[in-house]
């Protein structure tokens, strides 16, 4: 084959531009600014009583099976595809028990989101991160990249879903606070708008002195989560996740996927420019063969 | 074959005789394939068609030991990580010879292309078999979840599957006749290898970027913000090693499609052991420096590290430094030792990554199911079958006497 200029611009516009066709939609999701609005809620552990009331509006309100109520709470239980909430509980100060709620944080920047290459699990404007199973394919990548291992698989069933707690989006689009904190009866689970409970959370800290472990957790944990947490004794002993990273996850991909534009736009023309250089050498030999 | 000629009408029949039972009649035919390899082969696809039927049946928790705590088991680890990472051959050999003009790698373009095309394929079926709902995956081209690497890997390999494809389509096109086709394909021969080393690029790099969301869960020797650039270059070395296994192994089984014409496999597999020795050695390198920006020292000394060292030391250094001496010496043996080699330590490296290092923390370890081990199986064994098949048939590694600049 011969390499004509035009022919070698047509193979190099072909590919570029198809390239930067596809470039247009390689761009990776940055963190939203954090919006006043958004919902969030908070959990005092300290208020805690460990009745379980809330594993059980989670249940019926998801029409999963009643929770155990014979659960031996300090055996550390995890959620599962039938279970979107548990309580477990440690020891606090004076041998007074503690309890931890487990349940999704609904990330401000979710990384199962970002993980999801057909917006299956997708982070709703008004602050809940929901699943849709009718566009999942079933890869699995959102359990992979929650660092709070949340997103369950019914690996049992024939069309398996995703599971995990929907933050209650659609009574909340119905004014209606989530079922399990209007279930609590100690108000250790407030529900309210974030950045109001975020501040009720430090001004708590803060008034009672040498009570609270100082720090909120969900506040910068994976660029901060909607449900919040204070505690007297350490997270993890509270059966939370800990140790991730403050970015958002989305921020660790962001690099990644900056890539392809490049790709698809340098290595076309650099590629047909080694090309004509060996055509070119090829001919030279040759036309020296021929004349030698 | 002139006897074929004769009896047969113009047209079908002969053709059928001729290019797919390699001019036998059945029972002749039936007869060739009685062989130890093929025995072996039945039995794999015998228990494994079944057993693929019966995960889609069933689901993925009657078949797989796969767990909430380890959704990805060797499907993801070994199907799709490893076999995409060892059909790299397809590009690398690709790009030498269509565009930096290396013709003495012409001999073994059209099977390392071949290669990675059913490569591709097993691992798209190794995907569908893992995938909780395959009958979704069409969804990945209407919504854009363009914030994910998973999105940037499905539809590079869609993609690369489809130039790969019409690739693989210049031989067939010369087994079949089809003279006009052929002149269509192969005038575009360039172009599909410039896409091919694009999308290449893409996906064995965003199959690195997938692990970038998982800082958390993988181990400290294997994460790193680097890892996409050491995808990219391991699969460039793959694909070089692949090469020379492949074209080893080639000209070994296959030396009856060879007759007649004289290919120095020694020379070539010499000449990809320089590139073998630098590429290895760029890989062992980068690796120390993804060692040294995660401050990772300290899990040198622990179980992790002796299994990070063998890795990286015993199968990338070590080879690097054996390519090197093959090159220099002309030793063709100890180049395809290390390609071996290198081969050993990039499929350790994807395992490690995606199921041996990751969830590193975790109480419970996950062990394939004897059903996921041998569904793997049946999908390599079906590569392996439909590989000799075609080269048995069409001009992969022999030249068409139709078409005489085939190759």
């Amino acid at each position: 084959m011969r390499l004509t200029r035009r022919g070698f611009l047509k193979v190099a516009t072909v590919t570029a531009g198809a390239g930067l066709a596809a470039a247009g939609t390689a761009r990776a999701a940055g963190p939203a600014p954090v919006d006043p609005g958004l919902p969030g809620v908070l959990v005092d552990t300290t208020r805690c009583a460990g009745c379980r009331a809330c594993e059980g509006a989670c249940a019926e309100v998801n029409q999963n099976p009643a929770p155990d109520a014979a659960a031996d709470l300090s055996v550390r239980r995890d959620t599962s595809q039938h279970v979107f909430t548990v309580v477990n509980q440690a020891e606090g100060p004076a041998g007074e028990p503690r309890f931890g709620k487990k349940q999704c944080m609904h990330c401000l920047a979710p990384a199962c989101a970002s993980a999801c290459p057909v917006r299956a699990m997708d982070k709703l404007p008004s602050g809940p991160v929901v699943y849709d199973a009718s566009r999942c394919m079933g890869c699995r990548y959102c359990m992979v990249a929650c660092a709070f291992d949340i997103p369950k698989y019914e690996y049992e069933r024939a069309a398996p879903r995703v599971r995990k707690c929907g933050f209650c989006a659609e009574r909340q689009a119905a004014g209606l606070e989530p079922a399990c904190t209007s279930a609590c009866p100690t108000g250790a689970i407030t529900f309210g708008k974030r950045a109001a409970l975020l501040d009720e959370a430090k001004r708590r800290i803060y008034a009672e002195g040498s009570r609270y472990v100082r720090r909120v957790y969900g506040e910068h944990e994976v660029g901060g989560t909607s449900w919040l947490y204070i505690s007297d004794i350490p997270f993890e002993q509270l059966a939370l996740a800990t140790g991730m990273p403050e970015r958002p996850y989305s921020d660790l991909v962001a690099g990644a996927l900056s890539a392809p534009p490049f790709v698809m736009t340098l290595w076309p023309p650099l590629l047909m420019g080694l090309y004509a250089f060996s055509k070119r050498r090829t001919e030279i030999e040759q036309k020296e063969d021929h004349h030698g | 074959m002139a006897e074929a000629h004769a009896v047969a009408l113009p047209g079908a029949p002969s053709f059928f005789r001729e290019k797919v039972l390699l001019g036998m009649g059945w029972g002749e035919y039936l007869r060739s394939l009685a062989t130890p390899w093929n025995a072996l082969a039945a039995v794999i696809l015998v228990v494994g068609i079944p057993l693929l039927a019966y995960r889609f049946a069933a689901g993925l928790g009657a078949t797989t030991a796969l767990t909430q705590a380890y959704p990805w088991g060797i499907w993801i680890g070994f199907d799709m990580m490893t076999g995409i990472v060892l059909a790299a051959g397809g590009f690398t050999i690709g790009a030498t010879v269509q565009l930096l003009g290396l013709k003495d790698y012409h001999g073994i373009e059209r099977s390392a292309i071949l290669t990675a095309f059913l490569g591709y394929l097993m691992a798209v079926f190794g995907l569908l078999a893992d995938l909780g709902r395959p009958w979704n995956i069409v969804q990945a081209m209407f919504n854009y979840g363009s914030a994910s690497p998973l999105f940037e890997v499905a539809w590079c390999v869609m993609c690369y599957t489809t130039v790969l494809l019409l690739e693989f389509t210049v031989p067939f096109f010369e087994w079949m006749g089809w003279r006009k086709l052929h002149a269509v394909l192969k005038k575009m021969l360039i172009a599909l290898t410039v896409l091919s080393v694009i999308f290449s690029t893409m996906h064995q790099a965003a199959l690195g970027s997938l692990f970038l969301l998982a800082p958390t869960k993988l181990h400290p020797l294997w994460y790193s913000p680097f890892i996409f650039i050491f995808f990219f270059i391991s699969a460039i070395l793959a694909g070089i090693s692949m090469a020379i296994i492949e074209s080893t192994i080639s000209h070994r089984v296959f030396a009856r499609q060879l007759t007649g014409k004289h290919v120095d496999v020694d020379g070539l597999v010499v000449g990809l052991g320089k590139a073998g020795a630098v590429v290895a050695f760029a890989y062992f390198f980068i690796k120390l420096q993804g060692v040294i920006d995660g401050h990772a020292w300290g899990h040198l000394l622990t179980g992790w590290g002796a299994l990070f060292l063998v890795e990286t030391v015993g199968l990338v250094l070590v080879p690097s430094m054996l390519f090197a001496y093959g090159a220099r010496h002309n030793k063709a043996k100890a180049v395809k030792v290390a390609a071996v080699m290198v081969i050993g330590g990039i499929i350790l490296n994807r395992l490690n990554v995606s199921v041996i290092a990751f969830n590193w923390t975790s109480a419970t370890r996950y062990v394939p199911s004897w059903m996921e081990v041998w569904i793997s199986l049946t999908l390599v064994t079906l590569g392996v079958v439909a590989f000799r098949w075609i080269v048995n048939r069409m001009p992969i590694l022999r030249e068409d006497s139709a078409f005489p600049q085939g190759h």
